[in-house]
């Protein structure tokens, strides 16, 4: 039999379905792969007993002849911001760490009624904090991947790091991300894999450990668009616990999915050409226009004249928020408790949050904070406001000249551990192509390009109207034809 | 507007953050490059803009106003409540006293 772990969502499910294989040979072979990629990181706790129990319900389902899930016998990765319940969720935290969750996410347990098992849960940047995971509590992830004839470890991304690494890895079919400035594309972009945050309010929050709530999605990662398309449409539906999820049915997208671009237009943002990019990443962005329009679509030059903004206005936003978010974190509830001799309730709530915080998480509160605070509220976060207002205005105005964007998903290929952690303002720039759309609450996707000199992977990202996921997966699913992207990290774990 | 230690102390007290000295150090520098790269929003006209209070502008919904509208998150579930809580006592959360 060939190696089941090669093996995408859509090939094992009609797999399964079909009799190729059992979904407990399937659950089997990611475990085990999973186990001999300790050297990756990318898991904090594994489940293998439920992706087996999943596997097993699957096949008993199937030789009782019922009909079998979108996801059945499917094992996927979970991100560790996700509520499991009786299964340790610590947002790669310190202060959450033991913390065992008497609920269910509505997304996890969307995808455990669509048949899917949980082989674990992923590393991540502490609180969905980085763009490197190099923030977790419980140690960085490293990608497969490696520069040609280089040992040094990359960065996998993040923060859904552990997510891109172990679905480059071949550890799991797919996986669950989050997205709050670019966590979904930038790490599928660096590790080519395909990764896609719906319209903001498609995926309910309920159950996601929160970062920003404004911004934060969940969105899926998977190693093809089709893929990608089956996981979203399992994810996403309306629910009546988050007072922010869309009540509006679910397409089917993976049904509808048409890489035939005829009578479309694809915006090419000219405040996108920004200096600083690598010049791989310029030149697979001019591959991209020229795919898409081969796929029958009609180019168009548009503006988004506030594009340079949109990421300092984000480091405004997303940590007043954070702040805001965050301090429920007291020692009382649940997670760390830190009580010094004699201490008082206010030193206990302040010496827990020194030791269960990140240097990041911290340096984002006290911005939150600051920002918020009495005499600077109006000079910081108001005007962040406005100029988010202004941001989605301009997408707004776009979408009068095109129906779809195209634009680099992140303006450098994958760089290596450490390299920017001591710059915080270099690693935010990571995200200066993801930001805007994540701003305006538009679905955006990254999907993989092709390889740079080093051979390392670079992503391209499609950027689309409120609620038209359909139109983001058909242009990536226009591209996937067209790149033939078939490159994967040679195993050295 | 940049921020000094007497700031940053300031803004550590409110959000209930430990620092000691090394921590300042550290921290000043690296929030004044954050908040002195955040000042080129201050360039952008926003005049007439109001600020954004809606990514995806919907009505606010209400639930049905019973009791326990949904099980889960309603009440009688003390022992989950109190299931991860650092220090549970006689049914409720434990805290150090806060009465002198």
């Amino acid at each position: 039999m060939s190696d089941l772990t090669q093996l995408g969502v859509r090939a094992i499910r009609d797999g399964v379905a079909g009799g190729e294989f059992s979904a407990r040979e399937v659950a089997e072979a990611c475990n085990a792969a999973v186990a001999e990629a300790g050297a990756l990181n990318a898991f904090i706790v594994t489940t293998p007993e439920r992706a087996l129990e999943a596997a097993d319900r699957a096949d008993s389902a199937r030789s009782a002849g019922e009909t079998l899930g979108p996801l059945a016998g499917v094992p996927i990765g979970m991100k560790d911001l996700f509520a499991t319940r009786g299964v340790q969720t610590t947002a790669a935290s310190h202060i959450l760490e033991g913390f065992v969750p008497q609920y269910e996410s509505t997304v996890s347990q969307r995808l455990w009624d669509a048949g899917a098992g949980m082989l674990g849960k992923l590393n991540l940047d502490q609180f969905a904090m980085g763009s490197s995971n190099e923030t977790s509590y419980f140690g960085n992830v490293s990608s497969p991947w490696r520069r040609a004839g280089s040992n040094a470890a990359l960065a996998p991304g993040g923060s859904s790091g552990g997510s891109s690494a172990a679905i480059a890895a071949r550890l799991c079919p797919a996986a669950t991300g989050t997205d709050t400035g670019g966590s979904i594309r930038q790490p599928a972009a660096i590790t080519g894999i395909c990764g896609i945050k719906p319209t903001y309010g498609r995926c309910s929050r309920w159950g996601i450990v929160a970062f920003a709530s404004s911004l934060d999605q969940a969105g899926a990662m998977a190693r093809s668009v089709e893929d990608c398309a089956i996981m979203l449409e399992a994810m996403a539906g309306f629910d009546p616990k988050d007072s922010t999820s869309i009540d509006m049915p679910v397409p089917g997208w993976t049904k509808a999915l048409d890489a035939s671009l005829a009578g479309k237009r694809v915006g090419i943002p000219r405040e996108y050409r920004m200096d600083g990019t690598d010049a791989a990443i310029v030149a697979s962005w001019d591959q991209g226009i020229a795919w898409l329009k081969d796929a029958g679509a009609e180019i168009v030059d548009i503006s988004l004249p506030h594009t340079n903004y949109a990421l300092p206005a984000y480091y405004i936003i997303a940590p007043a928020e954070a702040s805001s978010n965050l301090a429920r974190y007291d020692g009382v509830r649940y997670g760390l408790r830190d009580l010094p001799a004699g201490a008082n309730l206010q030193d206990m709530y302040a010496a827990t949050r020194a030791a269960g915080f990140g240097e990041e998480v911290k340096r984002r509160v006290l911005i939150g904070t600051y920002v918020l605070s009495a005499g600077y509220y109006d000079a910081y976060y108001t005007q962040a406001m406005k100029v988010r207002t202004l941001v989605a205005r301009d997408f707004i105005d776009a979408w009068a000249r095109c129906d779809v964007i195209l634009a680099p998903s992140t303006p450098n290929a994958a760089f290596a551990l450490g390299e920017k952690l001591a710059d915080p303002l270099a690693m935010y720039l990571n995200d200066v192509f993801s930001v805007p759309a994540s701003l305006a609450g538009l679905p955006a996707m990254s999907v993989p390009a092709g390889l740079d000199e080093a051979g390392l992977p670079l992503g391209l990202q499609l950027i689309g109207q409120p609620f038209d996921e359909q139109g983001v997966l058909d242009a990536a699913l226009a591209i996937e034809q067209r790149a033939g992207f078939t490159a994967k990290p040679e195993r050295w774990w | 507007m940049s921020v000094d230690r007497a700031i940053v102390a300031k803004i550590a007290a409110l959000a209930r953050i430990r620092m000691d000295e090394a921590a300042f150090e550290r921290m000043v520098p690296e929030l004044n490059q954050i908040l002195e790269w955040v000042e080129q929003l201050a360039e952008v006209d926003v005049t007439g803009i109001e600020p954004m209070s809606a990514v995806i502008p919907q009505p606010l919904r209400l639930r049905d106003d019973v009791i326990d509208a949904d099980p889960l998150t309603g009440g009688g579930v003390r022992d989950a409540v109190l299931a991860n809580a650092p220090a549970a006592e006689h049914g409720f959360f434990g805290v150090p006293k806060v009465i002198e």
